[in-house]
């Protein structure tokens, strides 16, 4: 497989924030929550304070390490809850037609027509704020364009004719989905997960934003932009690395997503020898 | 008398086309196959001639299973292909394989022809690795490929290989049928003589049953043992090859053989000759579909049966 430039920035930058999640207890020169001192507060950055610090005096480049760790749950787990609806719905729909493939585009039609952060908005009333209802909100919203995609793939597949072929060896209906459809339309798929994973960064940013997702004082990128908001003429490092933060990982999922289509074509790929 | 290898019954398959009208109340039938009976013996290949959408296709996918007939029996060796005793998908598939028109969309681009290959075997229970590698092996020699060409993918081909490859796909469960869906049409002229006589050699070789579609009628004057032409739904015209190509009763039939480029009549100085003699006529009698009126697909065909005109020979013929 080759991978292009596009790939390797994307992989690079998706791997730096997956790092810093991972290694932010170690890395982090100071803790996110406690070491808070309003004797510094809404220091410009320096040498101690890479970042500068907030208006309660904690460390702005420590709490980004911390927030990643949100930030990647959040694109990860929701959009393997969304792919993971999208591609059964879709797939068993456009496979099957009839009254399921009836059903499955009105369901999909109802989602689209309802404004996604709404409706998360929504679930998050009735389940409360949290990481973990977070995740379900964001999981159970984001599913329709992924459906729509899977369906419409499965049915420009089905006519192919190593699909039929595959029926006249004798494949059951779901070995058939798995083995020749699936595989064949991961390439699109891929895209959209790592598209709606940036997506869904930011929808935690702006659920946060709102007060409806990560709690303070615990830090994610997003409620560290609610509390910079006040501040921006006066400490404006305070909402600009944070953005910078959310920026960067959501470029980074989508050059990752662009170049995994590009060497997923198999027209691209060689054989080893 | 043993039953036939293949018997298609009395088939009919008939699609319901919404649309049309307010509400799309206005429903109407397309009447796609009507009552189309044949028989194919062991060793012998038919083949089904006739222009796009005069339901040749409908019938191979009704043999397949892949299309529900409306009405009619498909019978393989006596037992039901259709309808309540039909068999499943995997005990059709050791009767009935398929070789697809076109070899870009037949084969999987994600798997490699040992996958393409060895996942059918594996499914009806095949399991030791060496007797998967070694039918892999001979099934590819069969085909005029070389085993270590197993590791490749689809894309690595050319498209005569390919076509080796949906061969060999299509007889590796060793099927006793094979359909060939226009089996060269969609390969460059100079490969398909090669993929022609590819196919008859493992007719030979292996004992096939082939039943080809086609509107190609030059290969199937050179593959065809007995020849069904086919028309809006209906066979107008069957009979051993040389009856259809050298007397061709009906009309329809006279048009697509007289659509073969022929480089001798071309050449002949005395100009435009007809190649047959003049129509046969039947008294009380006329040839169904002889262009005195125009064919719907929505109504079904009035009534007509098929005549016997010489031997192995029979033409569609209505009273006047």
């Amino acid at each position: 497989m080759r991978f292009g430039f596009n790939f390797w920035l994307g992989a690079g930058l998706t791997v730096l924030v997956i790092l810093a999640g991972i290694l932010a207890p170690w890395i982090a020169p100071f803790d996110p929550v406690l070491d808070a001192d309003l004797m510094s507060s809404e220091l410009p950055p320096d040498a101690t304070f890479w970042f500068g610090t907030d208006a309660q005096g904690r460390d702005v480049y420590t709490r980004i390490l911390y927030g990643a760790q949100i930030s990647l749950t959040v694109g990860i787990v929701s959009q393997v809850i969304n792919s993971m609806i999208g591609i059964t719905l879709g797939m068993t729909a456009g496979y099957w037609g009839g009254w399921w493939d009836d059903l499955v585009n009105g369901l999909t039609n109802v989602m689209l027509a309802i404004p996604s952060l709404i409706f998360a908005l929504a679930v998050m009333a009735v389940l409360g704020p949290g990481l973990p209802s977070l995740l379900i909100a964001l999981g159970l919203t984001n599913w329709s364009w992924t459906c729509r995609i899977a369906r419409s793939s499965t049915l420009s597949l089905k006519s192919q004719g190593y699909v039929q072929a595959a029926q006249t060896l004798g494949y059951g209906d779901l070995r058939i989905m798995f083995t020749q459809i699936l595989p064949n339309m991961m390439g699109p798929i891929l895209v959209m997960a790592t598209l709606g994973m940036g997506s869904a960064v930011l929808s935690e940013a702006a659920l946060s934003f709102l007060g409806l997702g990560i709690q303070p004082p615990f830090p994610s990128w997003g409620s560290m932009l609610t509390d910079a908001r006040q501040l921006i003429q006066l400490a404006p490092w305070v909402a600009i690395f944070p953005g910078l933060a959310i920026f960067l990982s959501v470029l980074g999922f989508n050059l990752l997503g662009d170049g995994l289509r590009d060497s997923l074509d198999p027209h691209m790929r060689t054989r080893k020898p | 008398m043993t039953a036939p290898l293949l018997q298609v019954d009395d088939l009919h398959v008939r699609f319901p086309i919404s649309g049309g009208g307010l509400l799309g109340t206005g429903k109407r039938v397309l009447h796609a196959v009507n009552g189309i009976s044949f028989e194919l013996a062991k060793g012998e290949c038919l083949s089904i001639v006739g222009e796009s959408g005069c339901g040749k296709s409908t019938t191979a996918l009704s043999i397949l299973g892949l299309q529900t007939p409306s009405e009619g029996m498909i019978r393989y060796r006596g037992q039901p292909l259709t309808g309540p005793g039909a068999p499943g998908r995997m005990e059709r598939a050791k009767a009935v394989q398929m070789v697809f028109q076109d070899p870009y969309a037949s084969l999987n681009p994600r798997q490699s022809v040992r996958t393409s290959l060895a996942a059918p075997l594996r499914l009806h229970g095949v399991t030791a690795a060496s007797e998967i590698e070694g039918r892999i092996e001979a099934m590819l020699k069969n085909v005029g490929l070389t085993p270590e060409q197993a590791a490749r993918y689809p894309h690595e081909f050319s498209g005569g290989q390919r076509q080796r490859i949906g061969i060999a796909r299509a007889l590796i469960l060793e099927p006793e049928i094979v359909l060939l869906d226009e089996p060269v049409s969609a390969l460059d002229v100079s490969i398909r003589a090669q993929i022609i006589n590819l196919l008859l050699d493992l007719q030979e070789k292996l004992g096939l049953s082939y039943l080809m579609i086609s509107h190609d009628l030059s290969v199937v004057e050179h593959m065809s043992d007995r020849v069904l032409v086919m028309y809006f739904g209906e066979v107008v015209e069957e009979g051993g090859w040389r009856n259809i190509f050298e007397a061709p009763a009906h009309p329809y039939t006279r048009r697509l053989i007289a659509a073969i480029p022929d480089p001798a009549a071309a050449l002949d100085p005395t100009g435009k000759q007809d190649r047959f003699a003049d129509l046969p006529q039947f008294t009380g009698r006329r040839f169904v579909s002889d262009g005195s009126t125009s064919p719907d697909v929505f109504t079904a065909p009035a009534l007509s049966e098929l005549v016997e005109i010489g031997e192995n020979h029979r033409v569609r013929l209505a009273s006047a």
